[in-house]
Order: structure tokens, then C-alpha cells, then sequence
């Protein structure tokens, strides 16, 4: 048996991932252990749990390899700096002595880290390196269920590439062609998260929330920005960035050429003109998305696409490339963001290096990406009964017949079930849960239990076989990726007086029969619910269809604004005990708030720092 | 001595050895920086004057 351990760490989002013989074991991101968001460190605690999960101490692991290629990233580094010399001294002057300090030696660093875990582990020898964009690629490629592929990745920036094509075909993938660095098209919805005044590799999420509800009007002047040709390959001029050699992302011409200064979150509101520059931007990338998808399915001729990438986590326009019928069939990367590369960087020295065959799997290799922590009935009762709670055990089938009655009364209830989820989005084993058909429960969920801003959409988890009755598509999304629109039968039509509405005031009308989940267009970010996945969380669902007639639940992520989504009892029952959620469900134990030790209630609201 | 050589394969690899002077001088100035605990410029200040 040979076992692979994936590492992606230093940037943000770090990751470990463990492989024996090529399938997936364990998965799991540091900040989930650390509690801190995105964090970049070394992955101490993830490492620990994969290594603890699979019963291997790290000096019986046969391969360990980091997720990209350091040197060349220094390269790109020093090449940018020259190319562009003098401008960008002042972020030279504090890049440099974090590289020369640590950064370049990696390995090094690397093995130093590793060594915590095991005094006997003693070599750097099966110490590998992946690259940034392959990694992607094969997270994306290899756990996909099809025998081949064309595989987009795109995102900010990796060593030199910002988006790649790549075709995979059965153990094989190859990059076939690559946009380099500062052309990106994650540095340019980047530079407009900045600009709209939310946080760069985390608030992106947010702008895509905030597009509805404005009207491209500027995307004319977005394309002043970038040159896109018909392929979709495109050029930023970089006269209107700041990112290559500045500290911030963009410069005075960018903010010149919109007519404003980038809003300052902790003063300026966000008006009209920040949601029409979103849907500007949206729009432009879905054009970009669109135009490469058509390209590449015209010149490989494969009716396959996987994604992956950060820019893969915009599930609008993977909705949008869904939509055009471009490709037969899209599978994307639940972790798509860097701390997939953990799990790429793994597959690809497995498959690639090591030509291993590959089995394709018809539903997929991920597992519906529950690759994380577990606890069982006993360690739940002990963290909680140590943590103070009072709370009532009840058989399986109560359990999940009460959790279904609370939600049909309208009660907020955090739902924690089986392994962690893998990637950005809860899928039902760390979930906030509510009744989509109350008016209410959006404003309630976003301002009183997760503490975020009132535009921001939920997401709804239903069962699959209803999918079509209640939205326009008709294919598996299990891990929430897929925007479509809610089917018109569902459909509440405005009428002309509310079609006047602008902005957020659009979204307190009630526009579908399940208001909490239908964003102010329409849409909605679905996940698909099948038994074989997720089985108390389709039961569930189930049990709610047969009391309310709607197979739909809400979902979003159990965590509050700023903070990683939780990982062990005591972080849920933390963040139940801050928070207004009425109930929380976590193995068989069942917790109603009003029953909790009130000198146990937490403020929540200044634990995490905004994001 | 191991991360040298492997740097200087990666140059060889990449084609780039214009970048090799850039990462002496860079390397040098790191050295001096740690040896003297604070400015990089400051043993030739006090050779000059």
C-alpha cells in the first residue's frame, strides 16, 4: 500500500490531504482547527488529523508533496519586479527578506515542520513539488466521473500561470495552454471585491451575492480594463492595477475611469453604485467563462468539462456555462480554492508521476466531499456535557422527525452530522438550517444568528429527484456550484410597482413560494440531496417534504460572519450558545436553547474579525 | 548545500541564468543584513568614512 500526503500552506487556505493507493482518505483545512480564517500556516493540525484518521504515523508515509513550485514562483517574482522597476520597490523591499528569510527554502522549512509530527521521520528525500495550475487541474480531473476531459483551471495567480486548459484522459492530464501572470481573471474580480470594499481572497463570495441586484451599466468601462478576444483569452491593462508591484489592488486611473475611491467598510454604506459595479463585473466574467468554454469544446472536441480554481467557485457563471449547453456534462472541484491543491498536488504524483491507473467513479471520487473530522455518539456527549450543555438523547428516527417539526414551526437550528465537510461550502454536515418558505428567515438567519450583511442570498438543499419541479435544471449539483433560476410554477411574478424596487428593498417582497433561498433575479445556488451521500440529511429533508409538502430546506454554512465553519462539538455548541439559533442537532443529542445555562450565552458578535 | 544545487538546476531547467546576479547581490545583501543586525549599508558607510 502506498500512501501520499498533500500539503497546501504560505499563501491562504492551507490544507492536508492523505491518499492510500490513490483514493482519497481524509481532507481537511487548517483553519477549521486553528479557528482563524483562510489561514495560510503551515497545516500543523490538518496533517495531524488525516495522519490520526488513517492510523499512520508520517514516517510510514511513502510521499509527501506540496501543492506548487516555490522557486518558480520566485522567479515570477523577481521577473515582475525588474519588468516593472522602479515602480514596486516598496513591495520588493517587503517581499524579499520573507523569501530569502523562508519562502525559498521551502523544502526545508517543510521538513522542519513535518518533523514536529514524528521525531523518526528523517529525510527530505520523498519531499515533492507540484504546480499551482496542475494541482487544480488534477483535483478537478482525477475525483471526476468521467474517463475524459478538457479541465479549466482559473484563479488569482499560481507560479506564472493565472488560467490554464488542460485535457485528461483516463490516468493521464496534460496542460495544454496557460494565461500568464498579471493577466488574470481572479486578480481582476479581485480588484473589484477590493474596490467595492470587502476583503480580497474571501469577499469575492459577496460580490457575486451583491450582482443582482444592480444592472451592468459599467460594463463598458470594465472592458476598458480588459481585452477580451472571441476565444475568451484576455489582457488587463495594467496602467489601471495596482497589484504587480503595489500593496493594494487597484490605482488612482482604475478609480478615476468608475468615478470613485474604493469604499471604506467601516464607513461608507454600500449604494447603487457598488451593486451595479458588480453586476458589471459578473457580467464580464461570465463573457470571459463562456467565451473559453465554447473555445475549448470547439478545438478539443471532448464533451466533458471539469473546473476548478477559485474563479470555479463562482458558481453564477458555472450556472451560466451549464446553461449555454456548451458541454454535455460539468463536474467542478468542491475545493476548488488553494486548499483543493492539497488533494490535486496528492492525485497528481499518484496518476502522473507514478502512471498509476484510475478507476472512474460514475458518481464521482469525493465522497460528496464529508472527508473531514467525525465523532462518535460518546466523544459528542462528552465535549458537551464538558462544555456545560444540557441537552436530550433521542433515537435516530425521533431525532430526525423533531428536527423536521422544528423546522416547519420556523426554527433556526444548527445541524451538525457525520465528517466535515472539504472545501468552502457546508453540504450538510455543518449546516445552519431553516424553513425556505418564511418570509422572514432570511433577514432573521443573516442579522440574528450569522451576523452578516442583509443582501447576502441562502443557498437551498434539496432532494434531488424533486429538482426539476422546483428549479430550471435538471443535473446532480451536490456541492452547491450550480446557480439556475427557481421554476416559474414556484415563481411569485412582481408587479409593476414592486418591479420598481431597486436594491435591497426587491428582496423584502415575496418572489417564489420559498422566499428565504430565491435571490432577488430569481436564482438560486442549489444543492442536490441524494441517500447515498448524506443519508440523515436526506432523511431529513424527506421528513420536512411529508410534513410541508417542500422538499427544499435552507442551508448555509454553521458559523457566523468571520468565522471558520465549525469543527468539533465544542465550537458548535460555541457558536449555538452566541448566536439566536433555537436548536441544535448534533449526532443524537438534541439542544433547545431555552433550556441552556444562560451564564453560558457568549457575544459572538466581536469574537471573529470582519471578512 | 543541497538547496544550491538544486536552485542551480532549476536555473539550468528554466533557462534564466540572467537572474542568478540579481539573487547573489540579493543573497549578499541578505547575509550582510543578518551578520550585522540591522542596516545592509552600514559596514560601508563606517569603511567610508
Amino acid at each position: 500500500m502506498t500512501s501520499i500526503l498533500g500539503i497546501s500552506a504560505f499563501y491562504h487556505d492551507s490544507a492536508a490531504c492523505l491518499l492510500k493507493d490513490g483514493k482519497i482518505i481524509a481532507a481537511a483545512q487548517e483553519e477549521r482547527f486553528s479557528r482563524k480564517k483562510h489561514d495560510p500556516r503551515y497545516p500543523h493540525h490538518a496533517v495531524e488529523f488525516v495522519l490520526k484518521y488513517s492510523n499512520m504515523k508520517l514516517s510510514e508515509i511513502d510521499q509527501i508533496v506540496f501543492f506548487e513550485k516555490p522557486f518558480l514562483k520566485f522567479e515570477r517574482l523577481l521577473e515582475t519586479y525588474v519588468a516593472f522597476a522602479p515602480r514596486g520597490f516598496i513591495s520588493f523591499a517587503k517581499a524579499m527578506p520573507l523569501w530569502l528569510k523562508e519562502k525559498l527554502f521551502q523544502k526545508n522549512l517543510l521538513f522542519n515542520k513535518l518533523k514536529k509530527h514524528d521525531e523518526n521521520f528523517n529525510s527530505d528525500e520523498n519531499i515533492f513539488f507540484s504546480d499551482h495550475h496542475l494541482s487544480h487541474a488534477a483535483s478537478a480531473f482525477f475525483p471526476s466521473p468521467f474517463e475524459e476531459a478538457i479541465v479549466l483551471t482559473a484563479d488569482g495567480v499560481g507560479e506564472w500561470a493565472t488560467t490554464t486548459v488542460a485535457v485528461g484522459k483516463k490516468n493521464d492530464l496534460e496542460i495544454k495552454k496557460e494565461i500568464h501572470f498579471p493577466h488574470s481573471l481572479g486578480l481582476l474580480y479581485s480588484a473589484f471585491t477590493y474596490y467595492t470594499g470587502f476583503k480580497v481572497n474571501s469577499g469575492e463570495y459577496k460580490l457575486m451575492g451583491l450582482a443582482p441586484y444592480g444592472s451592468p451599466t459599467y460594463e463598458d468601462k470594465v472592458k476598458e480594463l480588459v481585452d477580451i478576444k472571441d476565444d475568451g483569452t484576455f489582457r488587463l491593462d495594467q496602467k489601471y492595477f495596482n497589484y504587480a508591484t503595489g500593496l493594494t489592488m487597484t490605482n488612482e486611473k482604475f478609480h478615476n475611469l468608475f468615478g470613485q475611491k474604493p469604499r471604506d467598510p467601516k464607513n461608507e454604506k454600500i449604494t447603487q453604485f457598488h451593486m451595479d459595479i458588480a453586476a458589471s463585473i459578473q457580467k464580464v466574467t461570465e463573457e470571459i467563462m463562456i467565451k473559453l468554454a465554447k473555445a475549448i469544446r470547439q478545438e478539443y472536441n471532448i464533451k466533458n468539462l471539469c473546473l476548478a480554481g477559485g474563479v470555479a467557485l463562482n458558481c453564477v457563471a458555472n450556472g451560466k456555462i451549464l446553461q449555454e449547453k456548451i458541454f454535455d456534462n460539468i463536474w467542478i472541484q468542491p475545493a476548488a480554492g488553494d486548499a483543493g491543491g492539497s488533494l490535486g498536488a496528492a492525485l497528481a504524483l499518484w496518476h502522473i508521476e507514478q502512471k498509476k491507473d484510475r478507476v472512474v467513479n460514475s458518481n464521482d471520487d469525493m465522497k460528496g466531499s464529508y472527508l473531514g473530522t467525525e465523532f462518535n455518539q460518546e466523544e459528542i456527549e462528552k465535549e458537551l456535557k464538558s462544555a456545560g450543555a444540557n441537552f436530550e438523547k433521542l433515537q435516530y428516527e425521533d431525532l430526525i422527525s423533531k428536527t423536521a417539526e422544528f423546522l416547519s414551526n420556523e426554527k433556526a437550528i444548527g445541524w451538525f452530522q457525520g465528517r466535515m465537510e472539504f472545501g468552502p461550502r457546508a453540504l450538510g454536515a455543518r449546516s445552519i438550517l431553516g424553513d425556505p418558505r418564511s418570509d422572514k428567515m432570511q433577514k432573521n438567519l443573516n442579522l440574528k444568528v450569522k451576523y452578516r450583511e442583509s443582501f447576502r442570498p441562502f443557498a437551498p438543499s434539496i432532494l434531488r429527484e424533486d429538482l426539476s419541479d422546483w428549479f430550471n435544471i435538471n443535473v446532480d449539483s451536490p456541492y452547491m456550484l450550480l446557480v439556475a433560476d427557481v421554476n416559474s410554477k414556484k415563481k411569485i411574478e412582481m408587479n409593476e410597482e414592486q418591479k420598481k424596487l431597486f436594491g435591497i428593498d426587491k428582496l423584502n417582497i415575496k418572489r417564489s413560494k420559498i422566499p428565504a433561498v430565491t435571490h432577488v433575479d430569481y436564482s438560486a445556488r442549489i444543492q442536490t440531496v441524494t441517500k447515498e451521500t448524506n443519508k440523515p440529511y436526506y432523511d431529513l429533508i424527506s421528513k420536512f417534504k411529508e410534513k410541508t409538502g417542500c422538499p427544499v430546506i435552507v442551508n448555509t454554512s454553521f458559523n457566523v460572519r468571520g468565522e471558520p465553519i465549525v469543527n468539533s462539538p465544542t465550537d458548535a455548541f460555541n457558536c449555538f450558545m452566541g448566536t439566536e439559533l433555537d436548536y441544535l442537532v448534533i449526532g443524537n443529542c438534541i439542544l433547545e436553547k431555552s433550556k441552556q445555562d444562560p451564564n453560558l450565552k457568549k457575544d459572538y458578535t466581536k469574537e471573529f474579525e470582519l471578512d | 548545500m543541497s538547496f544550491i544545487k538544486e536552485f542551480w538546476e532549476f536555473l539550468k531547467v528554466r533557462k534564466k541564468y540572467w537572474l542568478l546576479p540579481i539573487i547573489i547581490v540579493l543573497v549578499l545583501f541578505g547575509g550582510l543584513i543578518v551578520l550585522t543586525q540591522g542596516s545592509a549599508v552600514a559596514p560601508f558607510i563606517y569603511t567610508i568614512f
